[in-house]
């Protein structure tokens, strides 16, 4: 019971620490964890849906928040054509400075460097575009689209940067250019269409998310957005996940139900007679099963403490040096992600697989404990 | 007043295809502060109407009263609760718990009845002493004689002061001088609390003891006789 309570303990802490990686990281990619957007931009991202002067306000939200994890873009579709070849792709205009501190894509720049000026004709593109578009650093490229006014809008840039990602959609489809290019180009007149705020952590972006509504209060220009909102597959994936590692732990927590009920009874069993003798001076069967139930309690809350306390020391140690498999470090590496996983431990973790461990238990013990009311004295008195 | 009065008792078991009568429409009455002994050879039905008086067993049919109340008709529970208050055993085989000492032992009943620590413990001491066994307080039963378990048996049948006490063949393993000092130790807590003894046994030196012998064959009583003035 103490090993499974500690083996519930580290990987339901070990789980909860993988989910805020996962979030964290997918968040970290492009997401963000807030964004200021157009009131329809989230679920119809037309060009027209744009935030004004968005560069202005990523300016004053990076000041009163005192942070500098604040940074503007504007987005389009527009075709981009090689010497060779032409492909449709999502344009981000982002601003060269602050980009690197909301997105991971500029530390994934595998060749050449990230975008430095705010108004240079060049561009960062994906790995598999790249590829796709046969070209290399330093070779120019035909952007084609529609201006925020419908008018035509084209640019040549060169590539001074491609980022592999490992993600095959983002390193296919996207390409990133200076926000101000990115006005000049589409006739944006300062407008963008997200400003994008990071937290330090997950667990702060609510207050974050407070003191931005009440910075920028929310009207037919801006609404604000959590991540929640913006990626809701993100938290779909991690509850589905949840469900089948549920299905895990129940199983678990079945084995050792079944060990319970299984030790209960053989336990009563090997007292077959002791309890028969107390029978038969006076002691009630139904208070005999309740001194079963009691055993079986006190066994239990041996368990959920030992089990907490190893399990809080074991965990402990992993929330401080992290957990590496076997290859981990490699693929880290290739995505930009920490190389290790910190267990996340919280009273939930700490309690709740020992708590439920502990509930099956006492259910598990009812059958030997009512097993009691048929013994007969007599004849458990003559058991060996 | 009637301490124990079974009327019309039948009891059959089966062992393969043999039906056996181990009580056959028997009735007995035992006056409180009687001091009977039940004589059978092996198999005559002795252990089961102990074990029907004492509400370990229900008859097949027939009625058992103690002190005025029915009992074959009582739940476990309340028989258990019968049997904690009203009577004390001595069983052939001591029935002592291995795991604990022989004043634990003892305090057993009195814990179960709810008797205070203090109380319980003094008296677990006085009765160990009664039946001679002081200084052997804190010994397990694996550390001691048969004839000493037996003794604890019976310090721990007595020491909640029952109205009635049963002992199955409570002689068959101690030698003579034993078995006189236990008789002699009943024979005292007869006269000195009125307590109904009923013991089953086919010690003939333990018969001769006894003022109310009943002989008993195949399940009935042959013979009820009184023996001596108790």
């Amino acid at each position: 019971m103490v090993f499974s309570n500690v083996l519930l303990v580290f990987m339901m802490s070990l789980q909860f620490g993988m989910y805020g990686l996962m979030v964290d990281n997918g968040l970290k990619a492009f997401t963000g964890h807030i964004q200021i957007q157009a009131p329809a931009y989230v679920d119809d991202q037309k060009m027209r849906q744009t935030v004004p002067d968005v560069v202005t306000l990523a300016e004053s939200l990076r000041e009163q928040l005192q942070s500098d994890f604040v940074s503007a873009r504007a987005q389009t579709f527009v075709l981009a054509s090689s010497k060779d070849r032409s492909y449709g792709v999502a344009i981000i205009g982002v601003e060269p400075k602050f980009e690197p501190v909301v997105s991971s894509i500029p530390g994934l720049v595998k060749e050449g460097r990230f975008l430095k000026s705010n108004d240079a004709t060049e561009i960062v593109i994906g790995k598999t575009l790249a590829k796709n578009l046969r070209i290399g650093l330093g070779d120019e490229l035909t952007l084609l689209g529609s201006g925020l006014d419908g008018s035509f809008a084209a640019a040549v840039v060169n590539v001074v940067g491609i980022f592999d990602s490992g993600v095959e959609d983002l390193d296919r489809s996207i390409a990133e250019i200076p926000l101000g290019l990115f006005q000049d180009i589409f006739y944006m007149q300062g407008a963008g269409h997200q400003v994008v705020i990071t937290a330090p952590n997950i667990d702060l972006v609510p207050e974050l998310m407070a003191r931005v509504q009440a910075l920028v209060p929310e009207d037919e220009k801006h609404v604000i957005h959590d991540w929640n909102r913006l990626q809701p597959g993100l938290k779909q994936a991690i509850q589905a996940d949840m469900s089948s590692s549920f299905a895990m732990y129940a199983i678990l927590v079945i084995l050792v139900a079944f060990s319970v009920l299984n030790t209960q009874l053989m336990s009563v069993l090997e007292r077959t007679r002791e309890f028969g003798i107390v029978m038969a001076l006076g002691l009630k069967p139904g208070r005999l099963g309740r001194l079963v139930i009691l055993e079986t309690m006190l066994m239990g809350l041996m368990g959920v403490v030992l089990g907490a306390i190893v399990g809080a020391i074991v965990t402990y140690y992993f929330t401080v040096y992290g957990l590496s498999l076997p290859g981990m470090d490699e693929m880290a590496a290739q995505f930009n992600l920490p190389a290790r996983m910190y267990p996340q431990i919280s009273i939930a973790t700490l309690l709740a697989g020992p708590m439920i461990v502990f509930l099956f238990s006492l259910l598990a013990s009812l059958y030997p404990a009512l097993r009691l009311r048929w013994l007969h004295p007599v004849e458990a008195m003559r058991a060996a | 007043m009637t301490a124990v009065r079974c009327v019309d008792l039948c009891k059959t078991y089966i062992q393969g295809d043999t039906e056996i009568k181990a009580l056959d429409h028997l009735s007995i009455d035992v006056d409180a502060g009687g001091f009977v002994c039940l004589s059978s050879p092996s198999g005559g039905g002795k252990t089961t109407l102990l074990n029907a008086i004492g509400g370990l067993d229900i008859p097949d049919s027939g009625e058992v009263w103690i002190e005025g109340e029915r009992i074959d008709t009582k739940s476990k529970g309340q028989l258990a609760e019968l049997r904690l208050r009203k009577i004390g055993f001595v069983f052939q085989a001591y029935n002592l718990i291995p795991v604990l000492t022989a004043r634990e032992n003892v305090e057993f009943v009195m814990q179960v009845q709810g008797v205070p620590a203090a109380e319980r413990g003094e008296l677990a001491i006085n009765v160990l002493k009664e039946v001679g066994l002081a200084g052997l307080e804190d010994r397990r039963p694996a550390q001691m004689s048969g004839g000493q378990q037996q003794r604890v048996a019976v310090a721990r049948a007595v020491v909640s002061r029952p109205a009635l006490i049963l002992a199955d063949e409570p002689t068959a393993n101690l030698d003579s001088k034993t078995s006189d000092g236990l008789m002699d130790l009943f024979s005292e807590l007869n006269s000195a609390h009125n307590t109904t003894f009923i013991i089953a046994t086919h010690d003939q030196r333990v018969m001769a003891h006894i003022p109310r012998l009943i002989r008993m064959l195949d399940g009935r009583i042959v013979d009820d006789i009184q023996q001596h003035a108790p």
